[in-house]
C-alpha cells in the first residue's frame, strides 16, 4: 500500500491521463471547441460526462472564442471551469484570455502545444502559448505525462487563490506528451479535490445583487488596474512553490517548483529549456557528464510568472548559458532567450547563447543538444559569440 | 476609495450621470396611438422608457432627447417637442 | 533499451502496434513508451507513417524519435521502394516485413540485418476477412523478438479493444505467433 492517494498506476496516453485528472476535479463547466492535437482530451471528457461518470456541464462551443467566453462566464458566476486548445485555437482565445486576466477570473486551460500556421503544421513548438505571454495568464510547461497530470492537480489551487485569481494554462507538448503512452500514476478523486480546494471568489454574478463587469475605466485608474494584474502574477510565484511542496508531501511527486535544477550546482555550462525536450536534454547532460563535461540543465517550469530570481541565482555561477527556444519573436530572437538575457543584464553572469530549435516538430535528439553545446563552446573559446539568436540546423540549401 | 479587483463595480453607476439635463427636445407619447408594443423601450439607448399599464412612459431624468424612439415607433405615436413647451 | 520503429501506411494500425507493445511491456513489469510521428501527411489514410516504442528496465526520459532502432517492423512491403526504412538501423537488428515472399525474393539475400518476412495479411484475412495486419505482425514479432510476453500482449489487446474486436485480434496474434514459431523456430533475444 502506498502512503500516497494512488488510484491506479497504468500505462496510458497523455491526453487520457489529463482528461481523467480533470474528471477527478470535476469542474462545473467545461467549454471546448476541438482542434488537433487537443482533441483526445476533450473527447474523453465528453465521454466521462455522457457516461455520467462526472457531473460537469459540457458545452460544445461554436469556436474557441466562445469556448473561452464560456469560461469567463462560469468563473464570474463562481464556478470552476476548464477548457483545452492548441495552435490557432489558442490565438482565437487570446482576446478572452486578456479579459479573464484583467477581470481576475481563474479558468484553467490545457494548451497542447502546436506550431502556428502558415504553413499549416500539426506538430509541436511553443509559438502558440508563448504568444499569450503578455496577457496576465499563468503558464506552466510540463516535461512528461506524469508532470502534466500532477500540474493539473496543482493548478486550480494556484489560480483560484484569493491573492491570485488569474486564468492559468498547463502547456504540454503536442503528440510527444498528448499522444504518447507512458506509465503514469492517477490519483484518487477525493484527494485531488481536496488538494484543489474550492473556488470562492470575492465577487459573483448574481441577478439579485447586480454588478458591473467590464466597465469603462479611464486613465485616472487604468494603470492601477494593470499594476494589480502584474502584482497578482508576481505573487503567484510563491503560490506555485507552495503548491509544489505541498504536492510533494501529499502525493510524493516533485517536478520542480518554478524551475527544476539538474546538475546546476557545479556546472560551467547550463542549458535552459522548457517542455518535453527537457527529458531528452537530461539524457544528453548525463552523456556529457560521463565524458567529463560540467554541464547542467535549468528547466523553466513556470514561464508566467517568470522566475527571475531563480534564473539569476542559478545561472550566476556558470560561464555559459545556452537557451533552447521553441518559439521566437520575429526579428527579436527566441522569447525565452530574450527574457533570460534581460534578467542577467547588469549581473556578472554567464555568456548567453540562444538557439531557436525544434520548430514545427523538428526533432531534437540528445546528439542535437550535444551539437548545440559543442558549437557554443567553440564560439566561446574563440570569443565569437553570436550577437542574436541562432536558428539551429537551418537548411541553407532551401533558402 | 480602493479599487476592486478586475474592475468589477457596483451595478448602475451610470445612474449618477443625469443625462436628461442637457436635453433640448423631449419625446412625448400620444397615449391614444401607443399600444405598448415595447419597440421604443427596446431601442432607447439609455433604457429610460418603461411600458407601464400597456403604455410607454419616459423617465425624463435620463432621456437625453436623441429621438431614436420617434424613428422606431411603428405607430407614429411619439413626437419630439422643444424642451419646456410641456 | 529496446527501440522499435514501426513503418506502415495510415490506417494499418502502426500507431496502435506501438501502443500495444508498450502497454504489454508495462504489464510485464517494464518501463515503456510509445508515440506516433504524424508529419509527412501521416493523418491521411495510405500515407507512410512511423510509430515508435521504447522498452527498458529503467524509466525512459528520451522524448525524441528513434533514429537508431534495434528492431524494425514493416507493415507493408510496398514501402521498401518509397521510404528509407533501414535508416539508422543497427547492424544485426531483426527486421520483420509483412510479405508472403521470402527475404531473398525481396532482395535481402546479403543484408547486414536479420530480415524476416511474414504473411501477416494472409493471417489477417483468414481471421477478419479484412487486411487488418497489425496484431498478426505483433504475434510474429513477439516470436522473433523472444522477450515479449504473449499473455501480456493479449491483456494489452483486451484492454484497448474490449469485447469481440479484442478477442479476434488476440486470435490473429496467437495464430500468427504459432505460424511464426514454425517458420522462424524458437528465438531468443
Amino acid at each position: 500500500m502506498s502512503k500516497y492517494p494512488v488510484k491506479n498506476r497504468e500505462i496510458m496516453q497523455g491526453s487520457i491521463a489529463v482528461a481523467e485528472t480533470i474528471g477527478a476535479l470535476e469542474p462545473g463547466v467545461i467549454g471546448v471547441y476541438p482542434i488537433t492535437p487537443q482533441t483526445h482530451i476533450v473527447e474523453h471528457l465528453a465521454r466521462l460526462v455522457a457516461n455520467g461518470a462526472i457531473n460537469s456541464r459540457y458545452i460544445n462551443a461554436d469556436s474557441e472564442f466562445s469556448a473561452a467566453s464560456i469560461l469567463y462566464g462560469a468563473a464570474s458566476a463562481g464556478v470552476r471551469s476548464y477548457s483545452a486548445s492548441s495552435s490557432q485555437g489558442l490565438l482565437l482565445m487570446t482576446e478572452v484570455i486578456f479579459n479573464m486576466a484583467g477581470t481576475r477570473l481563474p479558468g484553467v486551460f490545457s494548451a497542447v502545444n502546436r506550431s502556428l500556421s502558415p504553413p499549416i503544421n500539426i506538430q509541436v513548438d511553443h509559438q502558440d502559448t508563448m504568444t499569450l505571454r503578455d496577457s496576465g495568464l499563468i503558464q506552466i510547461y510540463v516535461e512528461n505525462i506524469q508532470e502534466a497530470v500532477d500540474t493539473h492537480v496543482q493548478i486550480y489551487r494556484i489560480a483560484e487563490d484569493r491573492e491570485v485569481l488569474l486564468p492559468a494554462m498547463v502547456c504540454m507538448d503536442g503528440w510527444i506528451i498528448s499522444h504518447a503512452y507512458e506509465p503514469v500514476t492517477l490519483w484518487q478523486e477525493d484527494a485531488v479535490k481536496e488538494f484543489a480546494g474550492s473556488y470562492d471568489p470575492p465577487f459573483k454574478v448574481d441577478p439579485r445583487k447586480p454588478l458591473t463587469y467590464g466597465a469603462l475605466t479611464d486613465d485616472d485608474k487604468i494603470t492601477e488596474f494593470k499594476y494589480m494584474v502584474d502584482s497578482a502574477l508576481c505573487r503567484t510565484e510563491n503560490k506555485i512553490v507552495q503548491a509544489a511542496e505541498l504536492f510533494r508531501e501529499e502525493f510524493g511527486n516533485f517536478h520542480g517548483d518554478v524551475v527544476e535544477k539538474y546538475y546546476t550546482d557545479d556546472a560551467k555550462i547550463i542549458i535552459v529549456a522548457m517542455g518535453s525536450v527537457v527529458g531528452t536534454i537530461k539524457e544528453a547532460v548525463d552523456r556529457m557528464r560521463a565524458g567529463g563535461k560540467k554541464v547542467g540543465l535549468l528547466k523553466i517550469r513556470s514561464f508566467r510568472p517568470f522566475p527571475a530570481a531563480a534564473v539569476r541565482e542559478l545561472l550566476s555561477g556558470a560561464e555559459m548559458a545556452i537557451v533552447v527556444d521553441r518559439s521566437f519573436s520575429a526579428s527579436a530572437g527566441g522569447i525565452l532567450g530574450s527574457e533570460i538575457k534581460a534578467n542577467l543584464y547588469h549581473q556578472n553572469g554567464p555568456v548567453l547563447f540562444n538557439y531557436i530549435a525544434g520548430i514545427g516538430g523538428r526533432e531534437l535528439y540528445p546528439h542535437s543538444i550535444m551539437e548545440i553545446v559543442q558549437e557554443s563552446e567553440t564560439a566561446f573559446s574563440k570569443d565569437c559569440v553570436p550577437d542574436g539568436a541562432v536558428f539551429f540546423n537551418l537548411n541553407e540549401e532551401l533558402l | 476609495m480602493k479599487l476592486n479587483i478586475g474592475g468589477i463595480t457596483e451595478a448602475g453607476q451610470s445612474k449618477k450621470n443625469l443625462t436628461g439635463s442637457w436635453r433640448y427636445q423631449i419625446p412625448v407619447i400620444d397615449q391614444d396611438k401607443c399600444n405598448g408594443c415595447g419597440i421604443c423601450e427596446l431601442f432607447c439607448p439609455d433604457s429610460c422608457i418603461d411600458i407601464n399599464n400597456g403604455r410607454a412612459v419616459i423617465d425624463d431624468t435620463y432621456c437625453k432627447g436623441c429621438g431614436i424612439c420617434v424613428k422606431e415607433c411603428s405607430r407614429d405615436a411619439i413626437v419630439m417637442q422643444p424642451e419646456g413647451d410641456g | 533499451m529496446k527501440e522499435i520503429r514501426i513503418h506502415g501506411r495510415g490506417g494499418q494500425g502502426s500507431v496502435v502496434t506501438a501502443e500495444l507493445l508498450a502497454i504489454a511491456a508495462f504489464k510485464d513489469g517494464k518501463y515503456s513508451q510509445a508515440f506516433p510521428y504524424l508529419g509527412g501527411g501521416g493523418e491521411r489514410r495510405g500515407a507512410p507513417v512511423q510509430a515508435f516504442c521504447r522498452i527498458d528496465q529503467e524509466p525512459i526520459r528520451l522524448k525524441c524519435q528513434i533514429t537508431e532502432p534495434n528492431n524494425l517492423i514493416i507493415q507493408d512491403a510496398g514501402l521498401i521502394e518509397l521510404v528509407d526504412l533501414f535508416k539508422g538501423l543497427k547492424p544485426g537488428s531483426p527486421v520483420l516485413i509483412n510479405s508472403p515472399d521470402s527475404p531473398e525474393r525481396l532482395g535481402f539475400n546479403d543484408s547486414e540485418f536479420m530480415v524476416y518476412t511474414f504473411p501477416a495479411t494472409e493471417v489477417a484475412l483468414e481471421v477478419f476477412q479484412k487486411p487488418l495486419v497489425n496484431t498478426a505482425m505483433i504475434g510474429a514479432f513477439a516470436v522473433l523478438s523472444g522477450d515479449l510476453n504473449l499473455e501480456a500482449l493479449s491483456r494489452a489487446i483486451e484492454q484497448k479493444f474490449p469485447g469481440v474486436t479484442g478477442r479476434n485480434n488476440i486470435k490473429a496474434m496467437k495464430k500468427a505467433a504459432a505460424l511464426a514459431r514454425e517458420r522462424f523456430g524458437v528465438m531468443k533475444a
